[in-house]
């Protein structure tokens, strides 16, 4: 069975051109799926990313190479909360939610919210006028 | 002339014996479906609707009491929210979009727009005591200049709901052909054909089933924010000219009412504040409108189905600004609240901005409270303006005023 985890990097501008990120491949075995990235060369990055291995020790042990080499490591889970008693389930983020995380139940016409899709690009917090999802700090 | 099955008197007999059939407007379609027109109009005698969306124009009146000494105010805030005073002395009227005073608007793009007119309603509603500062000028009988209390609903002597504009027949669906992300009263458009919004409750929708008025008109009284209110008039922009389908509904935003009811039977539950980000402050309403099967043409138009229900496609990075009545297609409710519509080869997801479950709510509420007999229908007092009235929606024709050392705005 494989283990996933997601992750938030920070990129330091000093090593924002290395190439470290591959290593999680060339060194543990890992893969990963960048859902998001801003990174330019002697400048600050960001980068979000699903890392996927066999166990997640060895994920442990890929994440703990990053950090030795300087990138700040956070994970994003519950990064972004659903506020359900705020909720009119009107629909307004469901059709900017790029990896519909964010769906309408059919045929309850409900807006449910399936955490383990959300990328935390916070679109759902812009589109919502009734502050019902927040982001966890 | 087409047969009436039963009057509005026979109904509301029919309610107190608590023999009345009532169904929702979703409901009668499968009806309508398995036995065909003729023999559901024999059986039902009310169809319901129902819808829950902001509705921008809306607004309440609030009447605060007198103050010893009196006061006739000038200038007044509800928690920060400017109220319009131009009326008699303790009279307000708070209207939903009015920002707080101290909101800093769109000076950082895109606003947020927290707390408005609103949200002050849906706090009132709720209960919740409410900080009123008022300032006056004095006069000789009202000599008192300034006043800082809290409010309640529950003290006040009347507070209600006076919307000039609800519940509109049909709407734009908004979608963004520009390069970036716009921020609009349909929300959020991403750039590139990225998504589209749209707010109406299709088939569940009140003016969409009684889409030529024929029973819908001023006095008829319906649910209106979670208590009982009534339709006081037509809407502002009631358009009902708008080119219609072979069924009658209109293809675009046509048909709206003004509706007035007590704010203190309401709720916060279908009073709910909006922060619409870049855009501005309003409230979402619930309201429902019983129909009568007067005849079998009431409730052919009653069993609306989505999918014939087509809604104008435009553009809202420039067509809607700029106004220029291009329409980049139509299409059905069905298609929109599946998710996903195509435009120009594109699929392209769907945001709603109004709760379908909220308005198949309203519509179930609204049924119970007729088959309880809590409820009973009134037959309007003058109808709404229909397609033969030629009432119709015009924009403003500009006459360009020299004036410049007259104007007293900014």
């Amino acid at each position: 069975m494989n283990a996933t985890k997601k992750v938030v990097l920070r990129f330091p501008s000093d090593i924002a051109d290395r190439p470290l990120v591959c290593e999680l491949a060339l060194q543990f075995g890992l893969r990963f799926n960048i859902l998001r990235a801003s990174i330019s060369p002697h400048r600050e990055g960001i980068m979000v990313m699903e890392v996927i291995g066999k166990e997640k020790e060895e994920i442990e042990a890929g994440l703990q190479y990053l950090r030795q080499e300087g990138i700040g490591v956070e994970s994003l889970s519950q990064d972004i909360r659903m506020v359900e008693a705020r909720c009119v389930h009107c629909g307004a983020c469901v059709g900017v939610c790029p990896t519909e995380a964010l769906f309408m139940e059919k045929p309850s016409y409900l807006v449910r919210y399936d955490e383990s899709k959300c990328i935390a690009c916070e679109m759902c917090i812009l589109a919502c006028p009734t502050h019902a999802m927040e982001a966890v700090i | 002339m087409e047969r009436v099955l039963r009057t509005y008197e026979e109904i509301n007999e029919k309610i107190r014996s608590g023999k009345v059939v009532v169904v929702t407007a979703e409901e009668v379609i499968d009806l309508v479906a398995e036995k065909g027109v003729e023999k559901v109009a024999q059986e039902v005698d009310v169809v319901t609707t129902g819808t829950f969306g902001t509705m921008c124009s809306s607004g309440a009146f609030l009447n605060i009491g007198h103050t010893k000494p009196r006061m006739k105010i000038h200038e007044a805030y509800l928690n920060g929210v400017m109220a319009y005073v131009g009326l008699a002395a303790v009279d307000l009227y708070i209207g939903v979009t009015q920002p707080a005073k101290d909101d800093p608007l769109n000076k950082v793009h895109p606003g947020e727009f927290k707390y408005g007119g609103g949200h002050v309603i849906q706090d009132l509603v709720a209960g919740k005591d409410v900080l009123l500062e008022a300032y006056a000028y004095g006069t000789d009988c009202y000599p008192r200049k300034h006043l800082v209390t809290w409010i309640n609903l529950r003290d006040l002597n009347e507070a209600y709901l006076f919307n000039p504009r609800n519940a509109y027949q049909n709407y734009n669906v908004a979608v963004n052909l520009s390069s970036k992300t716009i921020y609009t009263y349909l929300g959020v458009l991403l750039p590139n054909l990225g998504n589209a919004g749209y707010s109406s409750a299709g088939q569940l929708s009140p003016l969409l089933n009684d889409p030529y008025y024929k029973t819908i008109g001023v006095g008829t009284r319906i649910f209106l924010g979670g208590g009982v209110g009534y339709v006081a008039w037509q809407g502002t922009q009631h358009n009902p000219g708008v080119e219609r389908t072979e069924r009658g509904v209109p293809k675009g935003g046509a048909g709206t009412i003004a509706v007035i009811g007590d704010l203190k039977g309401m709720s916060p539950h279908w009073l709910w504040g909006m922060s619409i980000r870049g855009y501005g402050c309003s409230l979402a309403v619930g309201l429902g409108i019983p129909i009568p099967i007067l005849t079998e043409e009431i409730l052919y138009y009653c069993s609306v189905r989505d999918e014939e229900i087509l809604a104008p496609v435009v553009d809202y990075s420039h067509a809607y600004p700029y106004g220029t009545g291009e329409i980049l297609g139509y299409v059905s409710y069905a298609e929109l609240r599946s998710g996903k519509i195509r435009l120009g080869g594109k699929e392209v997801p769907t945001s709603s901005q109004s709760s379908y479950a909220r308005a198949r709510e309203v519509a179930l509420i609204l049924k119970s409270w007729i088959q309880e007999g809590k409820f009973t229908l009134t037959q309007p007092a003058f109808p709404l303006p229909g397609v033969e009235s030629g009432v119709r929606f015009r924009n403003l024709v500009e006459r360009p005023a020299s004036v410049n050392s007259e104007l007293v705005g900014r």
